[in-house]
């Protein structure tokens, strides 16, 4: 008993941080309303599709920046697909680092879009264990929930 | 020669010139002869005669022989100048040409159209030898008026005499009055026309002068009215400014640690902050009345929310009843302008709050039409009773409080009749005029200040300011934004008894988009009590009305037993064989006013209902509410008391507290507390096909629109969608993400677009040739909603430019969503 309340309350306290810290936003909350019953997992099903499409995102990006001279325009339109998906699940610190990067892109300033470049992979990085561990978690409460 | 007659030159013939000589005097005798020869007549040959009109008479020696006769009339003797040219060269000499005429029927002929009736008698006089004048003509002696004569000399182109003639009355003149007065009655009107226009003139000029004047006085009085109106409001919007920041600050501080006293401190300022903030609002209100620049909204807006949220705002202030009634027949959704309404209202409760001390305050809202003539026919039947009773009974009247209200039409009497013959809206009529009234029991506005009422910064007193607070524009602003609304506003007040404000303002009803817009608007309110039955026990059947008017709005029946005493002495039975009506069988709750609990039926009602369950014949204990009016009334509620309801009641406040008290799930209640419903009502059942590059958004928005209850498919390139969206097709609807590789948003929709019109040609020319009466679908037009993150003007354009219907933003919000769907799909209320 004194497990599951505390999972419980572990499991709540790092929801509650990823929100306060600005890693997520209020588009995460709307997931979670889509869930019902007919699909169960519907957010953790979302999340997975999105760090699989947003990798890929990543290394087309990063062979394009490899690639002399630069395509911004391919760059950006990288960049405005992985913003698309990131604000879809709430992702709210991706979703910036690419409207920089964008920004950065327009500029035509090399300099900034590889920096940017840098924070959004860290972000990313970042974010994934995050909610990997978040989900983790969650597997772990869901099972005595239903008992 | 005979003195009678003589010769005259009527004219000299001047060599080689031609002479017209008239001749008027029938019986002159033309002679021509030379100067110094007076009777000589020589005419000279070669002078003809013709007469005035050309016809040739003879030479003047034949002519001159003849008289004429009179029938003959005047001729005229022409001579042809060479003729007399040739003759006279050799002999220069001058001739004449006279005539001798009759000179007494010449002057008798004359003097006849001269002298006009007096006679006037005529001497000719030779006066060659002034001594002695000769008489040649006239009167031998000397008749007539002597005193006045006119002589005149006479030329008869004798050179050796001279000859005068005098005339003379021959009667006395009578004074010719005539010449008096004629002359001086011209004078007189000549000087009065001249001074009417002198003097036209002089006010012309003076009014003209006036008129400048005035002109430039207005001009300045216009320019002070507008400086002033400018002052004032920037002088308002000045002052706003800091006393928002005071405000702001305050309410910084609440948040602090503050000690009760410290906090009753900062209360205190923030109400009387708040309060200056609403005079100034007050203030500029008023001057954007006169500016004529106050306009008034249409939009939909929900009269009972609106009723609530005044309520709300009164319901510190505990020892007065508080209630709010809206008529069935008022529709739920008006269009109109909802803040300036809840400006109105606001102000006529807040004056009620501030001037009544006990009783009760009542605001009803019934439509206009027939409650004016209702209430009209029954004033009279009600003052009646109201004076009897009063005398007779002295306190209770049949009003809301049981005190008596200023306007006895609002009695239980016409209020009865008000809600069960009130006609409803005819479906045709656009306008909704509704009668709203909101009635006290204060102390009244004094007979001599009534007619000031609606006059700006009028107060009833002087003192009223300093007791009461406020400064006098409420009303005045109300007035205006009354009659902008298309209504009146009037009122019906009784010193020490209360006053009763009455206005009608004009809305239009809201389509038949309304219901959709409605239910996302207004705070819908629970709808799990749908089917539930109450019973309301109150002694004052205007306050029960209202009671069950709230609990109506849930969807609750009310049954108020008319007469209660009978009601409960049912009850009261002690030989448990009572059976229970299928009135207390039935209800699920039973609401009690205060009023009523006193310990007796307490008892009564909890003994009974135990009774009848243990009997088994009731199955479920209804819920037993109480309602009290005051904090200090909580005490009353015993064990037996299921719930209390603290007053004034609203719809949602009930709701909530039933929602406890019935034990509903926390998730169904939140659920039915927001409008998810209303989305889920038109999209449910629909085909909707979302195209999107990003599987991450096709994902969300697929699984966001099928929680709505409609039916996705979905594709992943413009190609795909074109592939799927081949007429005909079974999609209702369509999300096209703006920016695709290969084919973007835009693109896809002009072709679809293009396919559409193909389609729609071909069924026309179809329609020609087949006269089947199959149903044919509707032209093709499927509703494209574009989805894009970034929602700029541009791409706005762009999307109307290509075909697309509206757009959303990326991901979905709610209401966005349901605002941009409502357009294509009817609503249907599940």
């Amino acid at each position: 008993m004194m497990d599951h309340s505390h999972i419980h309350r572990e499991v709540a306290n790092m929801k509650r941080s990823l929100f306060d810290q600005g890693y997520l936003d209020g588009q995460f909350h709307q997931l979670e309303d889509l869930e019902d019953d007919l699909s169960p997992n519907f957010v953790e099903e979302v999340v997975t599709l999105f760090f699989r499409d947003s990798s890929r995102l990543i290394r087309n990006a990063e062979q394009a920046l490899e690639k002399t001279p630069h395509d911004f325009t391919k760059l950006d339109g990288i960049m405005y697909q992985l913003k698309g998906s990131s604000s879809s699940i709430g992702a709210v610190k991706v979703r910036n680092e690419c409207s920089n990067f964008r920004g950065f892109c327009n500029q035509g300033n090399m300099e900034g879009c590889l920096s940017s470049f840098q924070k959004l992979k860290r972000e990313h990085l970042v974010l994934r264990q995050k909610l990997e561990n978040y989900f983790q978690m969650l597997t772990q409460v869901t099972p005595a929930e239903n008992v | 020669m005979g003195a009678r007659t003589y010769c005259s030159v009527i004219s000299r013939v001047v060599p080689r010139s031609r002479v017209t000589v008239p001749v008027r005097n029938p019986s002159a005798v033309v002679r021509c002869g030379r100067t110094d020869d007076l009777l000589g007549d020589i005419p000279p040959r070669g002078l003809t005669v013709s007469d005035q009109g050309g016809r040739y008479l003879g030479d003047l020696k034949t002519v001159l022989k003849r008289t004429w006769p009179v029938e003959m009339g005047p001729r005229l003797l022409t001579g042809h100048a060479r003729a007399i040219t040739i003759k006279f060269d050799i002999l220069p000499v001058n001739r004449y040409l006279g005539g001798a005429f009759d000179v007494e029927s010449l002057v008798e002929t004359l003097l006849k159209q001269l002298a006009g009736d007096p006679e006037i008698v005529v001497n000719v006089y030779d006066v060659t030898t002034t001594s002695m004048p000769l008489i040649m003509y006239g009167p031998q002696d000397m008749t007539g008026y002597m005193l006045i004569s006119h002589v005149s000399m006479l030329d008869f182109g004798d050179p050796f005499r001279k000859h005068q003639m005098e005339c003379r009355y021959s009667q006395k003149p009578p004074i010719p009055w005539s010449a008096i007065y004629t002359p001086s009655g011209v004078f007189v009107i000549v000087m009065l026309i001249g001074y009417i226009i002198f003097t036209a003139y002089n006010r012309y000029v003076t009014v003209v002068e006036d008129c400048r004047k005035m002109e430039e006085l207005k001009v300045k009085a216009e320019a002070a009215d507008v400086a002033k109106s400018q002052f004032l409001a920037t002088v308002s919007h000045e002052i706003r400014t800091p006393m928002n920041g005071v405000l702001g600050m305050l309410d910084m501080l609440l948040d602090t640690d503050l000690c009760s006293m410290q906090k009753d401190y900062v209360q205190t300022a923030q109400v009387c902050g708040k309060a200056l903030i609403s005079l100034i609002n007050e203030v500029l209100d008023r001057a954007k009345i006169e500016a004529g620049k106050l306009e008034m909204e249409a939009v939909p807006f929900d009269l009972r929310s609106i009723l609530d949220d005044v309520i709300s705002l009164f319901s510190t202030k505990s020892s007065i009843e508080l209630a709010v009634f809206v008529s069935d027949k008022v529709p739920d959704v008006l269009m109109g302008d909802p803040r300036r309404f809840r400006q109105i209202i606001t102000n006529l409760v807040g004056n009620s709050v501030k001037f009544t001390e006990r009783g009760h305050i009542f605001i009803q809202v019934h439509l206009a039409n027939y409650a004016t003539t209702m209430m009209n026919a029954k004033s009279d039947i009600g003052s009646n009773e109201q004076s009897q009773q009063g005398k007779s009974i002295g306190y209770s009247f049949d009003t809301l409080s049981g005190l008596e209200a200023a306007d006895g039409r609002n009695s239980w009497e016409t209020f009865k009749h008000l809600l069960s013959d009130e006609a409803p809206l005819s479906e045709d009529d656009e306008n909704v005029t509704l009668m709203v009234s909101v009635e006290d029991t204060g102390i009244g506005i004094p007979l001599h200040a009534q007619d000031r009422v609606f006059t700006p910064f009028m107060q009833a007193d002087s003192s009223t300011s300093r007791n009461y607070g406020g400064t006098g524009i409420g009303l005045s602003i109300n007035k205006c934004l009354v009659e902008l609304m298309g209504g009146q506003i009037t009122f019906v007040s009784r010193p020490l008894i209360g006053s009763t404000f009455t206005f009608t303002a004009v809305l239009k009803r809201c389509g038949s988009r309304g219901a959709g817009i409605k239910r996302v608007l207004s705070e819908s309110l629970p709808t799990c009590f749908r089917g539930k039955k109450a019973i309301v026990l109150d002694e004052r059947p205007v306050r029960g009305a209202v009671t069950r008017y709230h609990l109506q709005r849930l969807g609750i029946t009310v049954e108020i037993p008319s007469n209660l005493k009978m009601a409960l002495s049912s009850l009261s039975e002690k030989n448990g064989y009572s059976r229970p009506s299928q009135l207390w069988k039935e209800a699920d709750m039973i609401f009690v006013e205060k009023d009523l609990w006193n310990s007796g039926v307490e008892a009564w009602l909890t003994q009974q209902l135990l009774d009848w369950k243990q009997n088994g014949q009731l199955i479920d204990m209804p819920k037993i509410v109480l309602l009290v009016s005051l904090e200090s009334d909580k005490s009353l509620a015993t064990r037996f008391v299921d719930l209390l309801i603290l007053k004034p009641l609203r719809a949602s406040i009930i709701a909530a507290c039933l929602l406890r008290v019935l034990g509903i799930d926390r998730q169904q209640e939140r659920k039915m507390l927001n409008g998810s419903a209303s989305l889920g009502g038109m999209l449910a059942g629909k085909n909707i096909l979302v195209v999107d590059d990003n599987k991450v958004n096709l994902i969300v928005a697929a699984r966001a629109l099928k929680k709505y209850g409609a039916s996705v498919e979905c594709a992943e390139s413009g190609k795909d969608a074109l592939t799927l969206l081949q007429i005909p097709h079974k999609f209702d609807a369509c999300f096209m993400d703006v920016q695709m590789p290969e084919m973007d948003g835009f693109e896809a929709t002009r072709r679809i677009r293009l396919m559409e019109s193909l389609a729609n040609e071909l069924m026309k020319t179809e329609k020609k040739t087949t006269e089947e009466g199959t149903l044919k679908r509707d032209d093709w037009h499927m509703p494209i909603l574009a989805m894009t993150a970034d929602v700029i003007q541009a791409t706005y354009e762009e999307c109307m430019k290509c075909g697309m219907d509206g757009y959303v933003s990326k991901p979905f919000e709610e209401k966005q969503l349901f605002q941009a769907v409502a357009r294509f799909f009817d609503f249907e209320p599940m």
